[in-house]
């Protein structure tokens, strides 16, 4: 087994409990939020898209590297955009009239 | 700067992006400070982007460019769909993150087949066949949802035994290639398998389980994207998806809790497949009936009024009537409540961004366990577009599909009214118990026309 493997899988674990322990506390009002939140930091699987399209090894290869770019792009701007606009939507209090 | 010293620099690009990642979920705690939360995200994602572009390994950058601008060019009307559709945008999105992994998963195994070790093949293999499956699983989700697809669960005998050996298949080609890596051609035909298994698994799924479903493949898109960290040895993707794949798996886990079902009744179990109970008593119960006018005057007579939106408040768009009806109640001093149960809607969360959208401010919006001792205190529960979540049946009917379910205790309010099109049963087919009851009223049409016509009788005799 690579050494890589195993450093790996420590970092995995270790963000995986992290990610429990943060995802308990919010609240449920933002689970809406929260899924569109944690799609756009998904996202950066961009970076790997990114690497791959710009070696340019095959064509193969650039054109399902773009793609990817693209796609997960997409989720990143579209995510992090939707998230915030649904945020600024939760106000406390009696709305004016 | 040596090469090497640049790539350090970059890691460290990568190290800050994964701290503001984590500082992003941990300020979603609470909806005062959740802003900034969106804010380190935006900053990390910039930091980790910015610092691959200076990757010595580039060669060109045109086409990174030109899928930058299409990406940010879908993105940004993605991201600007009405509430309503925010369910099939978020099963869009982790149909695309879900594809941008398996893409990038098979790019890698053609740039290294010549020189790839079995455990890495046994890497990429697994994580394309994830990444596959949820790219085809989240469109079908995302098609039903948006109804292009027909929301009942499509069934037929023997599916399961047909769904396990498709993923079985896929599981065999990819042991097959990892025994003989040799073999290439066997490559396209695990994909193609696994994107099949992907349809076949979603498509018995119906509309009512929405809410765990595109939590599951929230949860594996995320998983497929931490395999990718493994493959490319990239920590940040590792730690990336692993945050998002364990929020989705808590999601899940609250959702099956919030239906009293395992995980493998939901994928396997097709809501609505077998309904024993609901189909015997055909007979016609009394039920009555109210016009908005009678309902209006019970409303205003009340103190404390408890609304339990559901999917067909969103349906019928009604949830800028309901909060016209939840200003006019307050003006007149009662206390208006919203009883929100965990998988009402089509994905966790729903019914708070519909309200949101529609002004109520967030503090009236109550969980189902903190609000469920208040109903014995409640004058009026009105019931907008809910079912199952409301129904008695789950208490006490051990032979009810939902049985065990944790429900809102509507039935213990004073007065039940019911806003709802016909006595005709939701789509997942089970009689509801609580509308033949003698305190129930049921006011029989389309949400959003039935609330404003209760809104004109309540400013008519108060205004």
């Amino acid at each position: 087994m690579p050494a890589d493997f195993i450093s790996n899988l420590y970092v995995f674990i270790l963000a995986g409990f992290v990610g429990f322990e943060l995802i308990k506390r919010v609240s449920p009002l933002l689970h809406t939020p929260l899924m569109s939140l944690t799609n756009a930091l998904d996202a950066i699987v961009v970076v790997a898209a990114i690497i791959i399209t710009g070696r340019h090894e095959t064509h193969l290869t650039l054109v399902l590297g773009a793609v990817a770019v693209a796609a997960s792009f997409c989720n990143m701007v579209g995510g992090f955009f939707i998230t915030d606009r649904m945020l600024r939507m939760f106000k406390t209090g009696r709305p004016k009239k | 700067m040596t090469a090497i010293e640049l790539q350090q620099y970059l890691d460290f690009g990568y190290i800050a992006a994964v701290v503001l990642f984590i500082l992003s979920l941990k300020w979603l705690s609470s909806p005062a400070r959740a802003r900034w939360g969106v804010l380190a995200g935006e900053i990390g994602a910039a930091i980790a982007v910015t610092a691959t572009l200076f990757n010595p390994e580039l060669v060109q950058y045109k086409w990174i460019v030109i899928s930058l601008i299409i990406g940010a060019g879908v993105g940004i009307p993605l991201g600007m769909v009405k509430m309503t559709a925010v369910p099939q945008r978020t099963a869009l999105s982790h149909a695309f993150g879900a594809a941008s992994a398996a893409m990038i998963g098979i790019a890698e195994y053609y740039v290294g087949t010549s020189h790839l070790t079995r455990f890495e093949m046994g890497e990429i293999g697994l994580e394309v066949i994830i990444g596959s499956l949820t790219f085809t699983g989240s469109l079908i989700a995302a098609g039903k949802l948006q109804e292009i697809l027909p929301q009942r669960p499509i069934v037929y005998r023997g599916q399961n035994l047909v769904s396990l050996s498709i993923l079985g298949a896929a599981l065999a080609l990819a042991i097959a290639l990892v025994i003989h890596p040799g073999h290439t051609a066997l490559f396209p035909f695990m994909v193609a398998v696994a994107l099949i298994f992907g349809v076949m698994l979603v498509t018995p799924i119906g509309g009512a389980d929405m809410p765990t479903v595109i939590s599951l493949l929230n949860s594996y898109a995320g998983f497929s994207a931490a395999l990718l960290g493994f493959v490319l040895n990239s920590k940040v993707l590792v730690v990336a998806g692993a945050l998002d794949g364990s929020s989705g798996f808590v999601l899940s886990v609250i959702m099956c809790k919030a239906m009293n079902r395992s995980f493998t009744n939901v994928l396997f179990g097709a809501f609505g497949q077998v309904q024993p109970s609901a189909a015997k008593h055909e007979e016609a119960r009394p039920v009555r009936s109210a016009t908005a006018e009678e309902a209006a005057s019970i409303l205003t007579a009340a103190n404390k009024v408890v609304v339990v939106p559901g999917y067909g408040m969103a349906v019928a768009q009604a949830q800028h009537k309901v909060r016209e009806l939840y200003d006019a109640l307050t003006k007149l001093g009662i206390d208006v409540r919203f009883a929100i149960h965990p998988v009402a809607g089509r994905m966790p969360g729903h019914m708070n961004v519909l309200l949101a959208e529609a002004d109520v401010p967030y503090d009236h919006l109550i969980e189902m366990d903190e609000i469920n001792g208040d109903f014995a205190q409640t004058d009026v529960a009105l019931i907008i577009g809910a079912n199952d979540v409301t129904n008695p049946a789950a208490r006490t009917d051990t032979g009810s599909p939902i049985y065990g379910m944790p429900i809102l205790d509507v039935d213990k309010a004073r007065t039940v009214m019911v806003i709802k099109r016909s006595m005709s049963p939701g789509f997942a087919g089970i009689d509801n118990p609580l509308y033949y009851l003698d305190k129930t009223l049921m006011l029989f049409g389309d949400a959003k026309s039935f609330v404003s016509n209760i809104l004109r009788e309540v400013a008519g005799g108060h205004g």
